[in-house]
C-alpha cells in the first residue's frame, strides 16, 4: 500500500517527520507511562489516603490550568491551519497566544508549589514525614515528580513553538515547508493529553 | 545531504574526505562511519568489560579471598554488567551493523534522519562518559550490580548517581537509533520493495526499534525515580516512606526483559542473513521468520515477571508471567527449525561466518533450553540467584548476542573495509573462542544446580574443581578473542583486496563496491515483480 | 506524496472541539462532587479518554492521516494497557 509513494527525494519528506515525531510521543507518553503505572499501584494500595491528600489541592488553580493549556491546543491546532491557508500574520498570532498561554500555565503552576512549601509540603519535608501517613507521602512525591515533568515538558514545548516562530519569521517555515510547525503542535497536545490524565487524577479525586 | 549531487559514486566511503583527519569521522553523518564509529567505541568498552570479567574469574579460581575483597568485586560485577548490558549488547548488532546495513539493504542513500543518526552517538558516549566518571570519581565504585535494585540503589554509599544517570543516557540514544530505524525502513524502501520482500536482518530491526521505542522509556523515568530518591527522598521505592521496591523490580524489568530481545532479534536477523548465503538457498520459511520476530517482540514484552518469581509476587502473576515466558519459546524454536531446514539439501560452504552461526544455534539452543528450567516456577526457586542463572544469560546474551555478532563481522568484513581476513586464523580463532566458551559457562549450570550463589566472591571448597575449569575457559576464550580480533584488525589494513560479492549474496548490499561508495547507489535500484533477497 | 492536498482543517471545526473538551472538563469536575464511592475514578478517567480521544482525532490530525498512523497509536495504547493489567495481576492477588 504504501510503495507507490515512497519516493527518494531525501530533501524534504514531511511524511517522514511526522512519523518520526509520533514515535518520540509514543516514548514521552511511556515515559509518563510508568509514572500511571506506579501512581494506579500506590493509588490502589493506599486509597484512603490519597483521597485525604488530594484536598490539599485547589481544583480551582487545577482548572484554570486544564482550560488554559485547551484553548492553547487549540490556537497551535489553528496555526497549522493558518499557514496552509498561506496567513502568515495570523500563523504568527496564534503561535504568540500559545507561548503566553504556556507562561500563564508555568505562573499559575509556580504560585501553586510555592503554596505547597509554604504549607511545609515537598519531598523530604519534616511535616510530610512526622505527621502526614506513607500513602500521602507517596501523593506527594507523586504529584511532585509528576507535575514537574509535565511543566518540563511545557518548557520544552514552549521553546519549540518559539523556535518555529522564528523560523516563519525567517521564512524558512512556510506554506510549502511546514512539517516543524506541525510536528510542534503535536508535541504540544502531547503536553496537553498528560495534563487531561494528571487533572483528574490528583486534583479531582478528593 | 543538501549537496548530493556534488559527492562522487566511484570514491568509497572510506577514502572520501570532507573534512580534515578526526573531523572526518565524528563529524561524519554518513551511517556506514557512525556505525564503525560504533564498532571502535564499543570494542574499546568490550576490552574493559572482559579485563573485568578475567578479574572476576580469576578471583574465583580459590575459595576465599584470591586477589579482591568483597566489595570490590561487588563493584566489578556490577560495571562489568552495566558496560556489558548497557553500551555492547543492547546497541551492539542494531547500532553497528543496523546503521552500516540497513539502508544499503533496503536501497537507501542514508537513514531518515542522517544527524539525529550521529547525535544518538554522542548520546551513546556522553552515557559511556558518565559510568566510566562513577569508577573513577567519588567515593567507591557502584556495587549494586546492573540491575540497581531499590532500596540498596539509593541506601548505597557509593558513586551511583552517574552510573544511573549513564544508564538514563544510553537509553536515550537506544531510542533515537530506533526512531530513526523505523522511519527510514517505513519511508526509504527501494521502489519495488514491498514489506514482503525486504531481507530478514532489516526486518529484525524493525522488532526491535519497536521496543526500543516502548521499552526504554520506562526504565529511563525508573532510573530519574531512583536518582529523585537518592537526592529529594521522594519515597517512590523507599519501604520507609511507604514505597514498593518490588514495583522498581517491576517497572524495571518492563524494560530490561524486552532488552533481551533487543539484544537477540538482530543477532537472530543476521543468522536469518548468513545462512541463505551459505547453503546458496532461499531461506526456509521467510514469512515463518518475520511472524516470529514480530511475535518474539511482542510476547516479549510482557513476560517481565519471570525475573521476580521469588520477590514476593502474588501468585497469579507468577502463574501467568510462567505461561507467557513459555510462550515465548514457540516462536523462537520455529526460527530454529527454519534456520535448519534451510540447511537441508543446500549447497553448504563452510566458511568462517558459516561456522559462527551454525554454533550460534547450538550455543542458543542450549541458552533457551535452560531458560525454560528457570521459566519454570517450581525450577525456579530451586536455581533463582544462583550460578544457573549467570550460566543461562551468558549463552543467551554473550553466546546468542556473541557468536552472531562474530558471524556477522566476519560475514560483513569484506563489504565494510574491501579487504578479506586470514581464513585459516580466523577459523582456529572460531574453534579457540567456543572451546573457552563452553568450558568457561558449562560448569556455572552443574554448580548453579549444587547452589552455589552468584555474586558471592567466596564459595565452599565442594565447588573448587568446577570453578577451576572455568576460570582455565575464561583464559581460552580470552586467547580466541585475541586471535580473533588480530587477524581482523590486521586484515582490515593489509588483507588482499575483496570482491563485490565474495559470498555470492543476493541481498542489496552485495550489489555495491566494497566498501561501498559514499551514497552507496549511483541509481536506487528498483526491485521487480520477481526479485526477491533470497532468489538463488 | 509532497505534492498531494494536504487537507486543510476549518478553524470552527477548532473551535467546536475546544467547546466540547470545556464541557467535558466541568462534567468531570461535577460528577466528582456527586459522591459515586468507587465509580468517581472510573468516571473521572472515562471522560479523560473521551477528551483524549478527541485530542488526538482533531487537533493531532489522526483522522486526516494515514490509516497506519492510527494503528500505531491504537497499538501502542493497547501494549500500555496491557502493561497495566499485567502489573495488577500481581497487585491486586498479592
Amino acid at each position: 500500500m504504501e510503495q507507490t509513494m515512497i519516493h527518494h527525494d531525501s530533501h524534504y519528506d514531511p511524511e517522514a517527520s511526522k512519523i518520526g515525531m509520533w514515535l518520540f510521543i509514543f516514548t514521552e507518553l511511556l515515559l509518563f507511562g510508568g509514572l500511571f503505572i506506579i501512581y494506579s499501584v500506590y493509588r490502589f494500595m493506599n486509597p484512603d489516603a490519597f483521597h485525604l491528600a488530594a484536598k490539599e489541592l485547589d481544583t480551582t488553580i487545577g482548572a484554570i490550568n486544564t482550560i488554559i493549556l485547551l484553548v492553547s491546543s487549540m490556537t497551535v491546532a489553528m496555526a497549522t491551519s493558518a499557514i496552509q491557508n498561506k496567513n502568515i500574520k495570523l500563523t504568527q498570532i496564534l503561535l504568540g497566544i500559545t507561548v503566553v498561554l504556556a507562561i500563564v500555565f508555568l505562573v499559575n503552576k509556580y504560585f501553586e508549589w510555592s503554596a505547597k512549601f509554604d504549607h511545609g509540603i515537598f519531598p523530604g519535608s519534616e511535616h510530610l514525614i512526622n505527621d502526614m501517613s506513607k500513602g500521602e507521602i507517596l501523593f506527594f512525591g507523586l504529584y511532585f515528580v509528576m507535575t514537574g515533568l509535565h511543566a518540563l515538558h511545557i518548557i520544552i514545548g514552549m521553546a519549540f513553538i518559539i523556535f518555529v516562530m522564528v523560523f516563519v519569521a525567517k521564512k524558512k517555515v512556510h506554506p510549502e515547508r511546514y512539517a516543524l510547525l506541525e510536528n510542534s503542535g503535536l508535541y504540544w497536545h502531547l503536553v496537553d493529553v498528560i495534563w487531561i490524565f494528571l487533572f483528574p487524577l490528583f486534583y479531582l479525586i478528593t | 545531504m543538501q549537496t548530493a549531487t556534488q559527492i562522487p559514486t566511484d570514491v568509497s566511503f572510506l577514502e572520501y574526505r570532507k573534512y580534515k583527519g578526526i573531523f572526518n569521522w565524528i563529524l561524519s553523518t554518513d551511517h556506514k562511519r557512525i556505525g564503525l564509529m560504533y564498532l571502535y567505541s564499543m570494542m574499546t568498552l568490550f576490552f574493559v568489560g572482559v579485563a573485568l570479567g578475567l578479574a572476576m574469574k580469576l578471583e574465583l579460581i580459590a575459595p576465599g579471598k584470591t586477589i579482591m575483597d568483597a566489595q570490590d568485586y561487588n563493584a566489578v560485577f556490577t560495571v562489568h554488567g552495566v558496560i556489558m548490558i548497557f553500551m555492547i549488547v543492547i546497541p551492539g548488532l542494531p547500532a553497528v551493523f543496523g546503521n552500516f546495513l540497513l539502508p544499503i539493504m533496503i536501497g537507501a542513500k542514508d537513514v531518515a534522519f542522517p544527524k539525529l543518526n550521529l547525535l544518538s552517538w554522542y548520546i551513546y558516549i556522553l552515557g559511556a562518559l558518565l559510568v566510566i566518571a562513577s569508577v573513577l570519581f567519588g567515593n567507591g565504585t557502584p556495587d549494586t550490580g546492573w540491575t540497581f535494585y531499590a532500596p540498596y540503589s539509593f541506601k548505597s554509599g557509593t558513586n551511583l548517581l552517574p552510573a544511573i544517570f549513564g544508564a538514563f543516557v544510553l537509553g536515550f540514544s537506544s531510542i533515537l537509533t530506533g526512531l530513526n530505524f523505523i522511519v527510514t525502513i517505513h519511508r526509504m524502501r527501494a521502489p519495488g520493495m514491498t514489506w514482503l520482500k525486504m531481507p530478514l536482518f532489516p526486518w529484525s530491526l524493525y522488532g526491535t526499534a519497536w521496543i526500543q521505542l516502548l521499552a526504554t522509556p520506562v526504565v529511563g523515568i525508573t532510573l530519574l525515580l531512583i536518582i529523585l530518591e537518592r537526592v529529594f527522598g521522594i519515597g517512590v521505592f523507599d519501604p520507609a516512606l511507604g514505597g514498593d521496591p518490588i514495583l522498581y523490580q517491576h517497572l524495571f524489568w518492563i524494560y530490561s526483559h524486552p532488552a533481551v530481545y533487543v539484544m537477540i532479534l538482530p543477532a537472530m536477523g543476521a543468522i536469518s542473513e548468513i545462512i541463505p548465503t551459505f547453503t546458496q538457498k532461499h531461506i526456509f520459511g521467510y514469512k515463518a521468520i518475520i511472524g516470529s520476530t514480530l511475535a518474539i517482540a511482542f510476547v516479549g514484552y510482557f513476560v517481565w515477571g519471570h525475573h521476580m518469581f521469588t520477590s514476593g509476587m502474588s501468585g497469579t502473576a507468577q502463574y501467568t508471567f510462567s505461561i507467557l515466558t513459555f510462550l515465548v519459546a514457540i516462536p523462537s524454536a520455529i526460527k530454529v527449525f527454519n534456520w535448519i531446514s534451510t540447511m537441508y539439501k543446500g549447497s553448504i560452504s563452510l566458511q568462517t561466518p558459516f561456522y559462527w552461526a551454525a554454533s550460534f544455534i547450538f550455543i542458543f539452543m542450549i541458552g533457551g533450553l535452560s531458560g525454560l528450567v528457570l521459566g519454570a516456577l517450581a525450577t525456579d526457586i530451586y536455581v533463582h540467584d544462583t550460578a544457573f542463572v549467570v550460566a543461562h544469560f551468558h549463552f543467551i546474551v554473550f553466546g546468542g548476542v556473541g557468536f552472531s555478532f562474530f558471524g556477522a563481522i566476519h560475514y560483513w568484513f569484506p563489504k565494510i573495509w574491501g579487504r578479506m581476513y586470514d581464513t585459516k586464523w580466523a577459523n582456529t580463532g572460531w574453534l579457540v573462542f567456543s572451546i573457552g566458551f563452553l568450558a568457561l559457562y558449562s560448569p556455572m549450570f552443574y554448580l548453579g544446580m549444587q547452589g552455589m550463589p552468584r555474586r558471592y566472591y567466596d564459595y565452599l571448597e565442594e565447588f573448587h574443581a568446577a570453578n577451576i575449569l572455568s576460570t582455565l575457559g575464561s583464559w581460552v576464550m580470552t586467547f580466541g578473542l585475541v586471535i580473533i580480533v588480530i587477524n581482523l584488525v590486521r586484515s582490515a589494513k593489509h588483507g588482499p583486496k575483496a570482491e563485490m560479492n565474495p559470498w555470492n549474496g543476493k541481498t542489496l548490499e552485495w550489489t555495491v563496491p566494497s566498501p561501498p561508495p559514499v551514497e552507496n547507489f549511483e541509481e536506487i535500484p528498483v526491485y521487480g515483480e520477481k526479485d526477491g533477497p533470497y532468489e538463488y | 506524496m509532497s505534492n498531494e492536498k494536504h487537507h486543510i482543517v476549518p478553524y470552527r471545526t477548532y473551535i467546536f472541539v475546544l467547546l466540547a473538551l470545556i464541557v467535558l472538563t466541568f462534567i468531570s469536575i461535577a460528577i466528582t462532587h456527586i459522591e459515586l464511592a468507587d465509580y468517581t475514578v472510573a468516571g473521572a478517567l472515562i471522560l479523560a479518554s473521551v477528551k483524549t480521544f478527541l485530542v488526538l482525532t482533531f487537533f493531532m490530525h489522526l483522522k486526516f492521516d494515514k490509516p497506519y498512523m492510527r494503528i500505531m497509536v491504537g497499538f501502542v495504547l493497547a501494549v500500555f494497557l496491557a502493561v497495566i493489567i499485567i502489573t495488577f495481576l500481581d497487585y491486586y492477588y498479592r
